[in-house]
């Protein structure tokens, strides 16, 4: 069993807004984030989760190099919800050098390589001052940002499994704090609007040309979305209230690239790896947040895994129809709603979707709902047959 | 931590496995530049073979010699992967798409963007339904993955194929990320000393000193490239000493690794 990690901090900026306390508001209210594609000139006719206002906030002073939109998203999302005060008093408690960043992102900032090549020279040559790769396009640029940004100087790395990678960055912290590496680590994930990713699901008819339906008879396609989101972990004395890491299970599909294994294998087996890890039953899990991307294969693939493990009893949902499917930030931005849905006892109902696919076998939750949970699983899959399952609750 | 490494796998400019290699690392024969093999690995399907990328084929070319050099079966084995780059090639080509007027990007080439397209082809071709994680942590990413990877072991207790690769980006993104040759590094490493364990490595974090010379042995311009970074601990082992090999890490710290031959 691995030692529960506490959350001690949380932050988000995602499409359905700014901070913790506007996400579970419009959580609560089934307001979603979504809106026709209105990025830059990116012509596909889609929804997109798109975070409101990152024009407006470019990266001056020491770390103005850093300045793009994955970047820009990621201080914005720093500094919610007193996330940069609680680090600041952990990195007082343990140093700077004991606190790990581990941020999962897979396109990072290349939307500004994207605009570069629209303004090549006539013999091909990219402008020198047009990309900063290592500041924008690497993917380690948002670590790198993160950790100068938050002062720290402890272990450092991005994890980029396609949309798993924030999901990751649990698994790995708490083996970093297990082998004690570190004390403490911000985990997080960013991951912002461009047009590979868009034009990139295009091509692959991934993307539904009306806001996400996860699990409808007629769902057809993912919206995107962007976010950013981070929580602090420590191991601390249980609190009244305290939002804990109870588990993590990690699988590969070994299966195909960008379909899922059909009957869900590697999905179940992370699943099942999370609540051996936590010590847990299946019946101990109040309600599972689905990956629920909205395309007919994922969905399908997941009711399976879901089936096997959970049977038809545990409450499911997906909210990817409220912020849509963002990609790298999606496991850590559905570990924060995980986390506001154990702290006010919701579960949150599956948005847009009217009518559940007659095929899919576990209990889909449509409409929202007050109910006490203890603990919560959260799953992220990704392309290359990622999975990662995550368990947040109270400590039992 | 400590783990063991079971065996290894290379594939360089005139590094073109580790049963060549190893005479050359341990400054028994000499360095020749010959350009990195570009042979399709056997261990991927047909389909496979054809749909993957060059960062793929190279990755799992290094991969695919430590997994035969040792006595583990794929599927008993969990990846990490670690990269700068990715694939300069399929970001290229994308990004060629995205500013033509038609926007036109390839499925193949998307879902062979994503970074971690090697672990995945890897998984597929070993069957390993294991955990797998890419890390990157731009020119210290070897670095980064080793810690990974040791980490994983440690806690996990699975056996892991650690692999590390990177290429050149083509023109015009070479002149602003510029980096010489194609590299890929494999090694399987465990929790616990098995029979024909290579070496045993205890890693730990330190105050920065002085990194460890890159092998006077090859050739300068192999330096730029971030996966080559594990060259000093791979010359240990083709001279099978026991030494300490400081990595660069971060600002604050190096990866010290206290290597002891294995018996």
């Amino acid at each position: 069993m691995m030692t529960a990690l506490t959350v001690t901090a949380m932050a988000t900026a995602n499409p359905l807004g700014y901070g913790l306390s506007s996400t579970w508001d419009a959580l609560r209210k089934d307001r979603h984030g979504l809106r026709p594609n209105d990025f830059e000139d990116a012509a596909i006719k889609t929804w997109i989760g798109r975070v409101e206002g990152l024009e407006a906030e470019p990266i001056t002073g020491a770390l103005a190099d850093f300045d793009c939109r994955n970047n820009r998203l990621a201080l914005v999302g720093l500094r919610q919800d007193g996330f940069e005060q609680a680090v600041a008093l952990a990195r007082g408690k343990y140093g700077p050098d004991r606190i790990g960043v581990l941020i999962g992102t897979t396109t990072s900032g290349i939307l500004e390589t994207e605009l570069a090549y629209r303004r090549r020279t006539p013999s091909g040559e990219l402008l020198p001052l047009t990309v900063r790769y290592r500041q924008t396009q690497n993917l380690f640029s948002v670590s790198e940002v993160v950790r100068r940004h938050l002062g720290l100087q402890g272990p450092v790395a991005s994890i980029s499994t396609a949309c798993s990678s924030s999901a990751k960055v649990f698994a790995s912290a708490s083996r970093w704090m297990a082998v004690g590496l570190c004390d403490a680590v911000v985990v997080g994930g960013v991951d912002s609007l461009c047009f590979m990713t868009l034009y990139g699901f295009a091509s692959l008819g991934l993307l539904s040309e009306s806001p996400c339906r996860p699990c409808d008879r007629d769902r057809n396609g993912l919206s995107i979305g962007e976010a950013a989101g981070f929580m602090l972990l420590e191991r601390r004395d249980d609190r009244e209230g305290d939002l804990h890491l109870l588990g993590y299970g990690e699988s590969s599909d070994a299966h195909h690239m960008s379909t899922p294994h059909p009957e869900g294998m590697g999905a179940a087996l992370a699943m099942e790896r999370a609540l051996d890890r936590a010590e847990m039953k299946p019946i101990d899990i109040d309600y599972v947040n689905l990956h629920g991307t909205g395309t007919p294969a994922n969905d399908l693939a997941e009711d399976h895994a879901i089936w096997k493990t959970f049977g038809g009893r545990t409450p499911c949902s997906s909210t990817k129809g409220r912020t849509g499917h963002t990609l790298g930030a999606a496991g850590i931005t559905e570990a924060i709603l995980a986390g506001l849905c154990l702290r006010h006892g919701f579960i949150p109902g599956t948005l847009h979707t009217t009518r559940l696919d007659p095929q899919l076998q576990s209990r889909v939750t449509l409409a929202s709902e007050y109910r006490p949970l203890r603990s919560v699983m959260s799953n992220s899959f990704g392309f290359g047959g990622n999975n990662c399952s995550l368990i947040l609750g109270k400590r039992t | 931590m400590q783990i063991f490494v079971a065996s290894v796998g290379i594939a360089g400019p005139g590094l073109d496995g580790w049963t060549a290699s190893r005479p050359i690392l341990a400054g028994t024969a000499a360095h020749r530049m010959a350009p990195t093999s570009r042979s399709i690995p056997d261990i991927l399907s047909a389909a496979e073979r054809r749909r993957s990328s060059q960062s793929a084929r190279l990755a799992i070319t290094a991969a695919q010699e430590a997994l035969r050099a040792g006595d583990l079966r794929g599927d008993e084995i969990a990846t990490v992967f670690a990269s700068s780059d990715g694939d300069g090639d399929i970001t290229q080509e994308i990004c060629e798409s995205l500013a033509g007027p038609a926007r036109d990007v390839s499925p193949t080439s998307f879902h062979n963007s994503v970074y971690n397209a090697p672990a995945g082809y890897w998984s597929i071709a070993t069957g390993s339904r294991l955990a797998s994680t890419s890390v990157c942590a731009y020119d210290v990413s070897f670095a980064a993955g080793l810690i990974e990877a040791a980490t994983y072991a440690t806690v996990e207790h699975q056996p892991v194929m650690f692999i590390a690769c990177d290429l050149p980006f083509p023109f015009p993104l070479n002149t602003i990320r510029p980096v010489e040759h194609s590299f890929a590094a494999a090694l399987l490493v465990t929790p616990t000393a098995r029979n024909a364990s290579l070496m045993r490595w205890k890693i730990s974090l330190e105050p920065h000193r002085a990194a460890t010379a890159f092998p006077a042995c090859l050739p300068e311009s192999l330096r730029s490239n971030p996966a080559a970074r594990c060259l000093p601990l791979l010359a240990l082992l083709a001279r099978n000493q026991r030494a300490t090999i400081v990595l660069e890490y971060s600002d604050s710290s190096d990866l010290v690794v206290l290597c002891e031959p294995g018996t």
